[in-house]
């Protein structure tokens, strides 16, 4: 098949699914309307739980066993990287020499580690009240940590950040979250029903019964992913040559 | 507001699809995870904001530009490294 | 016009996406298509959840019931599928480059010719 009739045939399908999607959007909800049956009932319930973010709510208490699958493709999706990113055999790696990076970058970068973190991790732990949680908290702090790349060099981010640690990291916090499913099971009946745990004061750090120990679980998983993610990414970028490349 | 929000992100999606350039679509779509994240912010998820700022405007680009730099360098005979 | 105009902008970036998609000649690139293509369905998902004059469903510093809030279900789904989609994205570039490193090249269509 060559270029041109491909694009025909890509025009063609094109155009009728834009036909389609057109009309799917004009039979949709108006935009901005008032009737939001499951919204309603997902307020409803993650108040009656004391859970103040109703995202986290929905995220990890209604949809628990969702979240669940979510985090099992994201860990699926690392050990594919981890595997296909692997020094094979006509590889050898190469000692980056460290590079000059003009001192108020560096000066920056360091100043801004230390709080970026710090912030990564202030989201994750008040997931359940404001705005937040394990998922966006967890990338937050993992892509701090790679600002070290930029303060100072490539050898120091080794130093600090062992990857095998990193990636039994990720499969603890899988298995944690697994756990406290079974906790539940055995505890409450069924498999990540919110019962277990006092609901708690609303609006206080230990509020929402598993929602926060679930919560933290993801931000764990997603951080250690994401380290384990960059770092493999960097070491083919950076360290890793083919023999006869060069 | 909304309506704002929303050309911005249609003309950078329509930017990112045809820059034909990896590197310089790496970019565009830094600025499209932004854009992203200030519709989200106007559409009242500022959860959604937050892991979009940090994911599109970040972690993508960067994989991405990481994944060009090593597929580039076998074609170039003997290159700089850094 | 505004009832169904963000619906449409959804699908403008989704129908743009999938062309980058279909003539994209470096794989990287097709990538990049493709998280355009997920962005469209962060916004249509986003744009059915909202609601007119109404807040965020975080309820730590208004009193519950007090104003209307947007759905919160759609929210959720779209911030897991943000952070989940991002690593399959990484799954996918990892592919490439093993592709790379095996054929030396990212054009879709050499990599055709080699095959046959």
């Amino acid at each position: 098949m060559n270029r041109r009739t491909r694009l025909w045939l890509v025009a063609v399908g094109g155009a009728g699914l834009a036909a389609l999607l057109v009309a799917a959007c004009l039979e949709l909800p108006d935009f901005g309307g008032d009737r939001h049956p499951y919204g309603d009932r997902a307020v409803h319930e993650s108040l009656a739980r004391h859970t103040a973010n109703t995202i986290a709510s929905v995220n990890f208490d209604q949809r628990a066993l969702d979240t669940l699958g979510e985090i099992s493709i994201l860990f699926a999706a690392v050990v594919g990287c981890v595997v296909l990113l692997r020094q094979t055999r006509d590889e050898h790696r190469a000692r980056p020499r460290p590079a000059d990076v003009a001192r108020p970058v560096r000066r920056y970068a360091l100043a801004v580690l230390p709080v970026a973190l710090l912030t990564g991790l202030y989201v994750i732990a008040h997931g359940q009240l404001s705005p937040g949680g394990g998922f966006q908290g967890g990338v937050a702090a993992a892509t701090a940590l790679h600002l070290l790349y930029l303060g100072a060099d490539y050898r120091t981010l080794e130093r600090i950040r062992p990857v095998g640690l990193y990636e039994v990291g990720d499969a603890l916090a899988v298995s944690a979250y697994l756990v406290t499913g079974l906790a539940c099971l055995i505890g409450a009946g069924s498999f990540l029903a919110n019962t277990l745990l006092p609901y708690g004061t609303f609006n206080t750090l230990s509020s929402g019964g598993t929602v926060p120990l679930l919560n933290a679980a993801v931000g764990m998983e997603v951080a250690c992913a994401v380290v384990v993610l960059l770092a493999r990414f960097l070491d083919q970028a950076v360290e890793i040559v083919e023999e006869n490349g060069t | 507001m909304i309506v704002v929000a929303l050309l911005l992100v249609a003309a950078c999606a329509t930017t990112a699809v045809l820059v034909r350039d990896p590197v310089h679509q790496a970019l565009v779509l830094a600025v499209l995870g932004t854009v992203l994240a200030v519709l989200f912010t106007v559409l009242q998820a500022p959860d959604v904001a937050l892991s979009q700022l940090a994911v599109g405007s970040a972690l993508t680009p960067l994989l991405m530009l990481l994944a060009v730099r090593k597929v580039k360098r076998p074609r170039r005979h003997k290159g700089d490294e850094r | 016009m505004m009832d169904v105009f963000p619906y449409l902008v959804a699908a403008w970036i989704f129908l743009a996406g999938c062309y980058g998609l279909a003539t994209s000649r470096n794989l990287i690139h097709a990538v990049g298509c493709l998280s355009v293509c997920q962005s469209a369905t962060y916004v249509l998902l986003l744009a059915v959840g909202y609601r007119d004059d109404a807040t965020a469903p975080v309820f730590s510093d208004i009193e519950p019931g007090s104003r209307p809030v947007v759905d919160p279900v759609v929210q959720a789904l779209t911030l897991t599928d943000v952070v989940v989609g991002a690593t399959v994205t990484a799954l996918l570039l990892a592919l490439v480059v093993q592709i790379a490193k095996r054929h030396g090249t990212v054009d879709p269509d050499e990599l055709s010719e080699l095959r046959g």
